[in-house]
């Protein structure tokens, strides 16, 4: 009774807050109504529909064991108390995606993202969280592709893995890019940044041979040395001859990562990626609670537009409509498929109990949409004016600041020269001008509210230490990405010849890891000769891979959904499956199709082979065309392959479901039996 | 008073356990109690080769995501 009272008041809140949202218009609207309609929704969403799913869709057992119970070997199986797992699983799917997604896609205005951020976590992301959890908590913590294979068929479990790996490259592609964009002539950054690898290394041998296994004191030393870094970037950035040596280029910088990344991925885990790990977790949660408490201590007035005219198309900081591209951008704000590989792996194995899956699987993915709301905020209290000039490329308003303004206050959103001199002055910067990305306005956003919260005067260093931070995670998605795509080609390569296969093996690890890393290194190369910033073709990319992986999962949900004889509820993984496959489907279509040269690869590829044969092109840029072309051109056929990859997917999918709704012999279900548990029910403990 | 103060020392240590254990600062602990639980009659890892393992175990599969 209570409880559905308390439900009919938070609905109406939660409602009166989205009118708020949706209807406000030519005045600013406070933070804190998105804040609300947030908070609102999760908290309905958790109590009513994801209980209603665990009840009756999964009918969770809580008198099963788990696999963690049953299977607890101290180390990999072990059953854990609820908040602890869902601070592991929450640790492992927060990355740098929700802040960049939505921070892109405040180009459509605010509204657009924040109502896909709200609803797509609620009702797909979520959703897809919990039931992958809940499917491999059921199956001994197999993996996404074991179940696909398992349940559909060999060519489900070979679609799972080949998505996995293209989407790990793109994805590593557009977070250096992002890194290397932020770091681009910024002495202070480069330092700050570079800093934390002798950083990460120093406290790994620490953990290891001087204290070893204490990390939590480790953590604390690096946290403040990582802070010393900051500081110290500042010292640097002050002295002529000091900052000449951390002054560089893209392609430079591009180099750098490149050849670190291929070095941090043949060193052992504990040298640099472990501490690396904990350090950005614990900066990455500290940043996040502290954000949620600035942003509710000073509700700031959000100055972008409820919706803005590039709803319409040829927005400047990546092309297409708000159909379907706020879907795309936001990526994994609302749904991410990387998020089914860690529900799927190591996750299950924590969990002590069944009933725990929807704060582990649901409530993790709500908060993670909760720090999107967050980025939506701290991209939209920015003048919008200084926001498109931070996010858009030189190739589309002009390398010349004048020619920039001019071009952004014809838009309607009206910028100075000295307005952004002065910002850029303020956040210890030469300028900030064209920096794409996402991180960079991010920082500015974040540094606003954090020095408006504590004090004023420390802008330049909150907003090198938001980059700092975005950069920290950042790498330890790279490093940890291009293990995962190594120890995947390894698996692949050593069907072909054993030693390949061996993970233990130094010259395959050399080799698998010299040919991620040259994957990666591939794009990250290219976005960073593109004039136009290589974000506004690489994030698209990845965002279409990104959803076309929570498609896969969602398909596997669904026919396991419907091979246990539940059709009547399969809507509720395959009503978002349909949404996505839609969305994704469409999406791929107009970037494959589209004569638009800003929004078709191949028509874009055309159009600047046009410029370089009538001879139009500077020199610098008809130098680089060849690349750009052939890479576009590339990535229309990456997205076509992906595209066909999951329709075959689903069509495997709604070929099983096919069968087991006219009772044909199927795969049988490749779930564990039953077994009571030996504590007593919700006795899980750590 | 004092009633208060033991309350609030309480959760402090229930705030430090959880904290240790979420960090893994007590890995090592829990995993010599479940050996000496389950497997007494073998020596236990020391103290940084179980480190090195545990990091290797952990970084070995998909445990980070965008």
């Amino acid at each position: 009774m209570l409880k559905s009272l308390v439900g009919i008041v938070l609905a109406i809140i939660g409602a009166f807050a989205i009118g708020g949202i949706a209807l406000h218009r030519n005045e600013p609207i406070n933070a804190l109504w998105l804040v609300t309609a947030g908070v609102c929704i999760y908290v309905i969403g958790y109590r009513f529909y994801a209980a209603w799913i665990t009840a009756r869709v999964l009918t969770v057992d809580p008198t099963r064991a788990t696999p963690a119970e049953r299977l607890n070997d101290g180390r990999d199986f072990v059953p854990t108390h609820r908040w602890i797992v869902f601070g592991h699983h929450f640790a492992a799917i927060a990355g740098p995606g929700p802040l960049v997604g939505p921070t892109l896609a405040a180009q459509f205005g605010y509204l657009p993202g924040t109502l896909w951020i709200l609803f797509g976590s609620v009702i797909g992301g979520c959703v897809q969280d919990m039931v992958v959890l809940f499917h491999s908590t059921r199956r001994d913590g197999r993996s996404l592709g074991q179940m696909a294979r398992d349940e559909l068929g060999p060519f489900g479990g070979f679609a799972a893995l080949a998505g996995t790996l293209i989407i790990v490259i793109i994805l590593i592609a557009v977070l250096a890019l992002v890194v290397v964009n932020a770091m681009k002539g910024s002495p202070w950054a480069t330092f700050s940044v570079f800093a934390t690898i002798p950083i990460a290394v120093a406290i790994g041998l620490y953990v290891r041979s001087v204290r070893p296994g204490r990390v939590l004191e480790a953590s604390i030393i690096g946290m403040i040395l990582l802070l010393v870094g900051v500081a110290g970037g500042g010292w640097i950035d002050q002295s002529p001859q000091l900052r000449s040596l951390f002054d560089y280029t893209g392609p430079q910088l591009a180099g750098f990562v490149i050849v670190y990344g291929w070095f941090a991925a043949i060193i052992p885990v504990w040298l640099l990626l472990a501490p690396r790990g904990y350090l950005s977790t614990f900066l990455k949660l500290g940043v996040i609670g502290l954000l949620a408490i600035s942003i509710i201590v000073i509700h700031p007035e959000l100055k972008m537009p409820a919706l803005t005219q590039f709803t319409a198309g040829n927005g400047p900081i990546f092309a297409g409509k708000v159909f379907p591209f706020v879907f795309i951008t936001i990526a994994c704000g609302a749904v991410s498929g990387f998020h089914a590989l860690v529900s799927s792996g190591t996750t299950p194995k924590l969990i002590g109990s069944e009933a725990d899956v929807r704060l582990v699987g649901y409530g993790s993915m709500a908060l993670e949409s909760f720090v999107a709301i967050m980025a939506v905020i701290a991209a939209t209290l920015l003048d919008p004016g200084v926001y498109f000039a931070i996010n858009t490329g030189a190739g589309v308003v002009g390398a010349d600041a004048h020619t920039a303004v001019a071009t952004i206050s014809g838009w309607g959103f009206p910028v100075t020269v000295e307005q952004m001199q002065q910002l850029a002055h303020q956040m210890g910067e030469r300028t900030l001008f064209a920096r794409t990305g996402g991180a960079p306005s991010l920082a500015v956003g974040m540094a606003s509210i954090f020095s408006s919260t504590f004090g004023n005067g420390l802008l330049a260093a909150w907003y090198h230490f938001a980059l700092m931070f975005e950069a920290v995670f950042i790498l330890t998605t790279i490093d940890a990405g291009t293990r995962v795509g190594r120890f995947m080609l390894q698996d692949f390569l050593g069907h072909f010849w054993k030693p390949l296969g061996r993970t233990s093996w130094y010259p395959s690890v050399l080799l698998t890891s010299a040919l991620i890393v040259a994957g990666w290194g591939y794009f990250l190369y290219v976005g960073v000769i593109d004039p136009n910033g290589g974000i506004n073709i690489l994030w698209p990319l990845f965002g279409i891979a990104n959803q076309m992986l929570a498609a896969i999962a969602l398909c596997v949900a669904t026919g396991i959904i419907i091979k246990s004889g539940k059709l009547r509820y399969a809507w509720v993984t395959g009503g978002p499956l349909a949404w996505l496959a839609i969305v994704t489907t469409v999406a791929a279509w107009q970037k494959v199709m589209s004569r638009d040269v800003t929004l078709g690869f191949f028509s874009g590829a055309q159009d600047l082979a046009n410029k370089l044969a009538s001879g139009t092109l500077s020199a610098a840029r008809a130098a680089s065309a060849p690349k750009l072309i052939f890479n576009q051109q590339l990535d229309g056929w990456l997205t076509i392959i992906f595209t066909v990859i999951v329709w075959l997917v689903i069509v495997d999918m709604l070929r099983v479901a096919l069968r087991a709704a006219r009772g044909m012999p199927m795969r049988a279900s490749s779930e564990a039996p039953h077994v009571a548990r030996i504590a007593a029910a919700g006795g899980s403990q750590s | 008073m004092t009633a208060a103060v033991a309350g609030a020392m309480s959760a402090w240590r229930a705030c430090w356990r959880a904290l240790r254990t979420l960090s893994g600062d007590d890995a090592y602990e829990r995993y010599c109690r479940h050996q000496q639980l389950v497997h007494p009659e073998l020596p236990p890892l020391s103290r940084k080769a179980f480190y090195v393992d545990e990091q290797r175990r952990k970084w070995g599969s998909i445990n980070r995501c965008c």
